[in-house]
């Protein structure tokens, strides 16, 4: 669907907006691409000269900490200006539209626009919507997709476990609001896993959930028997008001994972969350630090995954320009 | 007042079960007769429409005029231009204006502004709750009185089933239509597309199917209770369809309508986060969809109405959950249901009694018909006369329609309202 907004006629990615459509040459390409950045951040000088001169606008209709900070670390490291935009407190009130912004912000000749807002298909309408010099990153829209958090964490899974066929991958949590969970589906599935798992009251499940292509389990025991890879989801405060869930207590008691419910998973299984952590809701302290937790190393990747899908979505442009 | 001679075309009068190339006659706004000329009748005007299908005057249940209120969307004289061209003569115009439909003053302005244009009748459509609040009864009787074809709450929600018992109890009172928009408010929320492999896929908060058939279920358990004569409008779902069917087969005289984008477009259609195909209620199932289809054909469903929804073209540029929901309708209404005509499901004088006598029906109107002594709404299409839709040539002030670059064959070439020809689309008026 997305694959002619996002992906031009030779394949470059024009847009990042969804791991959908993509196929798994192209994520393949992205991993490759940030390991070879992966060691930047680690030399005396953390930045390459590539996007010298560029604006990239990290434009957040939500608040963000983690994803915002890490998209402007992986611009700057790439030599790019960074103009840090958080339009839920200022625009928008005001009643400006958000086609308005782009275009003030197009005006201020930004080259990129990494979005975030709280509507499903907001990326991809910035991305229908932009002057076509303008390169547009999804870094989350809604409960549909956030495929940049998705991509850091099969590069994760690539880097521990190496090959993606043999896994079988359990996500447990609030799959019916999870943007991450909707485009870490895609990417697995593209990647070709053996299974992948959802664990989740039939209250945090979409309806159709299996079309998705995964099996479902509302035991968490059940569900991460055998697993290589378990990752915990986040509960949204606004989920525990006792309409979806009676108490953050059940929900603990249930689905919050902890070394007990591991037994039945590999003995190498790891165990993943996007963040932020709360602890003693999805995972308790023993887990989320001890050592199958490989959480501190998704926030590391992040910032080379998003370096990667900079540049590449950069160049497409520039290869645009050229012709 | 011109008397015509309509003559060479073929007349289709669902009501009165006419299909046959035959001549038409027109004098003092009404029909005089079919076939033969009356003694002593000379036509001013002798309309040669060979190949051509001459049918009643199209009746639309639901076409927003947008006025008062909202004439930044459109205007009624903009809308009705657009209704004439379409082979519309009657068209119910719901409440949701500003302020709504909820005192005779409005139903005034309404009425005088559109015999002011004079390119359609409009029959409006009173609130059936004050401000479409939902909390108190608005003054049904003298709405009626002012010229109200029936009452509705739309989709602004009663949540008090006690109130909606009393509202119906009380139309009954006066002899009012309750038309009915079956849409449980706490099932939808803050849903904007159909609960189905789509929402879960593109992450989007969904309208179950249970919204619509647990209103439908409760409504007809408070007809029958009440007595009230109902419409139910807008129908989505096979299962909300079977509901009804099934309570009409146990005698409950109740009608229902679907409007005609549901006829061919389903939730796959919303997967590319197009606003054109955001609409309420939502684009359902294919199953769902080919269960509307079916009930329209067998007559389950007694209308077809365009469900006209003209917006300015900012109010579809948004990310699709933040814009405002609905299709510019009118003029696409005779082609997407002849379209079923073209699929071989039903014959062309029962799709066309969906657009006429189906209707008429519903607002126990003596419209919809060529009867002799009614008045003299026409309407005069090719049934193969190919056009592609461009929405920059649309007549309606609306814009946002899903259905740009289709094919239609149909193309309306007259309308007379009243004997008056109020759209020709080859001759110069």
């Amino acid at each position: 669907m997305s694959a002619s907004l996002q992906v031009d006629a030779a394949g470059r990615l024009r847009h990042f907006l969804d791991v959908e459509g993509l196929s798994r040459q192209q994520l393949i390409e992205i991993m490759d691409t940030a390991e070879s950045f992966a060691g930047v951040g680690d030399r005396s000088v953390k930045k390459v000269p590539l996007l010298r001169g560029k604006t990239v606008v990290n434009l957040f209709f939500e608040a963000s900490t983690r994803t915002r900070t890490t998209f402007e670390l992986a611009a700057k490291r790439l030599s790019a200006d960074v103009l840090n935009l958080n339009v839920s407190t200022s625009a928008t009130t005001k009643g400006e539209s958000l086609l308005d912004t782009l275009r003030n912000l197009e005006a201020m000749q930004a080259d990129m626009f990494v979005v975030r807002h709280g509507e499903s298909g907001a990326a991809h309408f910035v991305a229908r919507h932009a002057a076509p010099h303008v390169g547009v990153i999804n870094a989350g829209d809604g409960c549909h997709a956030h495929p940049t958090q998705a991509m850091l964490d099969m590069f994760t899974i690539r880097r521990v476990k190496g090959e993606f066929t043999p896994l079988t991958v359990a996500i447990v949590g609030d799959i019916l609001h999870s943007r991450v969970a909707r485009s870490q589906i895609h990417a697995l599935n593209t990647l070709g896993v053996r299974e992948v798992r959802v664990i989740a009251p039939q209250t945090l499940l979409p309806p159709h959930v299996e079309q998705l292509g995964v099996k479902v389990h509302h035991d968490l025991v059940a569900g991460v028997r055998d697993a290589d890879v378990i990752i915990t989801l986040r509960l949204q405060r606004e989920r525990m008001d006792g309409r979806l869930l009676p108490s953050k207590h059940e929900y603990f008691q249930r689905y919050g994972l902890t070394e007990a419910h591991l037994t039945g998973a590999r003995p190498d299984a790891i165990v993943m969350h996007p963040g932020p952590i709360n602890r003693g809701v999805e995972l308790d302290s023993g887990t989320a630090d001890g050592p199958r937790s490989v959480i501190l190393q998704q926030v590391t990747h992040g910032i080379a995954i998003r370096m990667a899908v900079i540049s590449m979505v950069m160049a497409g442009h520039a290869v645009e320009a050229t012709a | 007042m011109t008397r015509w001679r309509i003559t060479a075309g073929r007349v289709i009068d669902p009501a009165g079960g006419i299909d046959r190339v035959t001549d038409l006659f027109i004098a003092d706004g009404r029909i005089v007769a079919l076939d033969n000329a009356p003694e002593g009748f000379t036509a001013d005007r002798v309309l040669e429409v060979p190949g051509q299908v001459v049918c009643p005057g199209l009746i639309d249940l639901s076409a927003s005029l947008r006025e008062p209120g909202f004439e930044h969307k459109a205007s009624i004289a903009s809308e009705a231009a657009a209704a004439a061209a379409s082979g519309i003569t009657t068209l119910c115009c719901p409440p949701d204006t500003d302020p709504v439909i909820d005192t005779p003053a409005v139903v005034d302005l309404i009425s005088h502004r559109a015999e002011a244009v004079g390119l359609v009748r409009v029959r409006p459509l009173g609130a059936l709750t004050q401000g479409l609040g939902g909390e108190r009864l608005s003054e049904m009787a003298a709405l009626k009185a002012a010229g109200c074809v029936g009452v509705t709450n739309l989709l602004w929600p009663i949540r008090d089933t006690q109130l909606l018992r009393h509202a119906m109890a009380y139309a009954a009172t006066f002899d009012l239509t309750v038309f009915l928009h079956p849409d449980e408010p706490w099932l939808r929320g803050a849903g904007c597309i159909h609960e189905g492999q789509v929402s879960a896929r593109l992450g989007m908060t969904g309208i179950p199917e249970v919204s619509e058939t647990v209103a439908v279920a409760r409504d007809l358990a408070l007809i029958a209770h009440t007595g009230v004569r109902a419409h139910f409008c807008r129908l989505s779902t096979a299962a909300g369809v079977g509901l009804v069917a099934a309570a009409r087969a146990d005698g409950l005289p109740v009608t229902a309508d679907v409007c005609a984008h549901q006829l061919h477009l389903t939730e796959i259609d919303v997967s590319d986060f197009d606003s054109a195909f955001h609409v309420l209620p939502p684009l359902r199932t294919q199953r769902d969809r080919d269960a509307l289809r079916a009930a329209v054909a067998d007559g389950t469903l007694d209308a077809v109405c365009s469900d006209h929804q003209p917006h300015e073209a900012e109010a579809k540029l948004a990310p699709l959950p933040e814009t405002e929901p609905g299709i510019s309708g009118l003029e696409t209404l005779l082609p997407l249901t002849l379209r079923l005509v073209d699929d071989g499901l039903v014959g062309l004088p029962d799709a066309l009694a969906r657009l006429t006598s189906g209707p008429a029906a519903v607002l126990g109107s003596e419209a919809g018909t060529l009867q002799p002594g009614r008045a003299a709404d026409v309407c005069i299409f090719d049934p193969d006369r190919p056009w592609h839709l461009d929405p920059a040539r649309l007549r309606s002030r609306g814009r946002n329609t899903p259905f740009a670059g289709w094919g239609f064959a149909p193309r309306v070439t007259h309308t007379l309202l009243g004997g008056e020809l109020v759209h020709a689309m080859d001759e110069k008026r």
